[in-house]
């Protein structure tokens, strides 16, 4: 039996997080195919070929797999599925929303962001908001597994796979994508990002927010970031959110301005390799898991570390 | 139309849960239990529809032991009509609550499933995609806008880089994320007549729903602990460290 992956990526570019969700296939150890599944998407399927550990590209492509609706995705992954022992996809927004579909149609559980593999059934996966780390194992014919990117390296480049095209089941139709608004940013993508700057509500308004982060983040080629607080209360884009419920990041970098550190925030951030934190309190709870510390007036502090940095 | 809203008897988000020193599980012994609060978020979605005279019921329902009747009772007080809950002691994952939820739509014909996008206790986030699958309809999750719009529903959903739009044809399910309300506190008199709404209790049985749990637990503990680093006295200190010491920049 073999492992399918399925991409995630834009049509043009395959998602970093896809690379992780192949290393994690290859711990499970078995022939790994990758399913490239979208409209005029040969190109990903072409970079996928290339990745060091996949054997097998299946390319579905159709004008109404554009928007890659999980109603859609989900009914093309289960006419696949019967030649496979398990199925990956990557906990991204992505994943999340199309893969329990799949695992509900096969009548089999989902492990959701599986951190380690310890065998071919048994799992490591992090539930309370990371607060505590359960193995579980599954008996069920099919696995069904979305990967925790930030768990698992990079799949390097290293492969010469065969690209195969797989026939498009019709559309399910009753679901109809509207319209799009993605914020383009000359900025990494905070999901895959080596440095992150990420902001809490101490900063107090939106303006703070970009006035005093913009200057800092572009000073370490870094994405943005913030805390739940700070999306609440209007500073930056809900994509933005870092935490349990958000993004969950582990850059080499983590600047934390003006973040508290709920055990929420805390969730999405720890497993950074270097944490800084700046805040003015210096009981807040993001300096327990802080590697440096700075307490004092982040209106000062912030400014102060790009000159420095200049 | 009517709208079946799922919610969840959890932890209250703001304990720190503790890992039973025997890797068993976590230790749940008197904690305050409390909604989930996506689940809140989906209660308070169906009551503004139904004040804006788009939804004629909302059904509130529980999947669990007996004290999830508290939950139910917190739905009703903030506006459900009545409320199921489908009673067993067995550990209920995902798969089977979309099975009861199933069984459940097919009793009730709801035009609307509305659930949290995740519980903050398994975090699994699968429930609602996984009931769309069973119910073959389609779903909108980790809203941040519902408009009902004749037999349709237009959903704006949250994605990697910003945001889409579906429009859904009914009957739907919709999983909420943070941003679609903020959900209203119970006043005391909408406590008090909750006591006296309808609370029907059903088994999985009744549903011939086999809820038997497909993962096995075999240990949990805790993750590794972060220790805390040091306080620097200022910037040049940070920076040095950081340039010399963790070498990231």
């Amino acid at each position: 039996m073999s492992i399918l992956v399925i991409a995630e990526h834009d049509n043009r570019t395959l998602k970093g997080a896809t690379l992780n969700t192949i290393t994690a296939a290859t711990a499970i150890g078995a022939d790994i195919h990758v399913l490239v599944a979208g409209s005029r998407c040969s190109a990903v399927a072409e970079a996928v070929s290339g990745v060091k550990g996949v054997v097998r590209v299946l390319l579905a492509e159709a004008p109404h797999l554009e928007p890659l609706l999980a109603e859609d995705l989900a009914k093309l992954v289960t006419t696949l599925a019967g030649e496979y022992s398990h199925i990956l996809a990557p906990a991204t927004a992505f994943g999340r929303n199309f893969l329990p579909r799949v695992a509900a149609v096969l009548d089999v559980a989902q492990v959701s962001d599986v951190v380690a593999v310890e065998s071919a059934n048994t799992f490591v996966r992090p539930i309370y908001a990371g607060n505590a780390l359960a193995t579980v194992s599954s008996d069920d014919p099919v696995k069904v597994l979305s990967v925790r990117p930030t768990a698992f390296e990079s799949a390097p480049e290293g492969g010469s796979a065969a690209v195969e095209p797989v026939p498009a089941p019709a559309s399910f139709a009753r679901t109809r994508c509207v319209s799009r608004e993605l914020a383009t940013s000359e900025r990494p993508e905070l999901a895959g990002a080596k440095v992150i700057v990420s902001g809490g509500r101490g900063l107090g308004s939106k303006e703070n927010y970009h006035a005093l982060l913009e200057p800092l983040a572009d000073a370490l080629g870094a994405a943005l970031g913030a805390s739940r607080a700070a999306v609440d209360a209007g500073f930056a884009p809900n994509d933005y959110q870092v935490g349990q419920t958000g993004k969950i990041v582990a850059p080499q970098l983590y600047v934390a301005v003006g973040i508290s550190g709920a055990i929420q925030h805390l969730a999405g951030m720890k497993d950074s390799k270097v944490i800084v934190a700046i805040n003015k309190d210096p009981e807040a709870p993001i300096f327990q898991v802080a590697d440096y510390g700075v307490v004092g007036d982040l209106f000062v502090l912030v400014p102060e570390l790009v000159s420095q940095l200049g | 139309m009517k709208v079946l809203v799922p919610v969840k008897r959890v932890i209250d988000y703001n304990i720190k849960v503790r890992v039973r020193a025997d890797g068993s599980g976590v230790d749940l012994d008197n904690a305050k239990m409390a909604m989930n609060p996506f689940d809140e978020i989906a209660v308070e979605e169906a009551v503004r529809l139904k004040e804006a005279g788009q939804v004629s019921e909302i059904v509130a329902v529980s999947c669990g032991i007996a004290a999830c009747q508290e939950t139910l009772r917190a739905a009703l007080a903030l506006g459900a009509d009545r409320a199921v809950l489908v009673n067993t002691d067995v550990e209920l994952q995902p798969l089977a609550v979309a099975k009861l939820l199933k069984g459940l739509c097919e009793r009730e014909q709801p035009a609307l499933v509305i659930c949290g996008k995740q519980a903050i206790d398994d975090d699994s986030n699968q429930t609602g995609q996984m009931l769309a699958a069973l119910l073959d309809c389609g779903q909108a999750t980790f809203a941040s806008k519902v408009k009902v719009e004749g037999g349709s529903v237009i959903v704006t959903r949250e994605v990697d880089g910003g945001l889409e739009t579906l429009s859904l044809e009914l009957p739907a399910v919709i999983t909420t994320d943070l941003r679609l309300n903020e959900p209203r506190y119970a006043t005391l008199p909408n406590i008090m007549k909750a006591k006296k709404k309808l609370l029907d209790t059903l088994t999985p049985a009744d549903l011939g729903v086999d809820v038997a749990p497909r993962l096995k637990t075999l240990k949990v503990v805790e993750p590794p602990i972060r220790k805390a680093g040091e306080i620097v006295p200022d910037i040049a200190t940070l920076v040095s460290k950081l340039k010399n010491q963790a070498k990231v920049i």
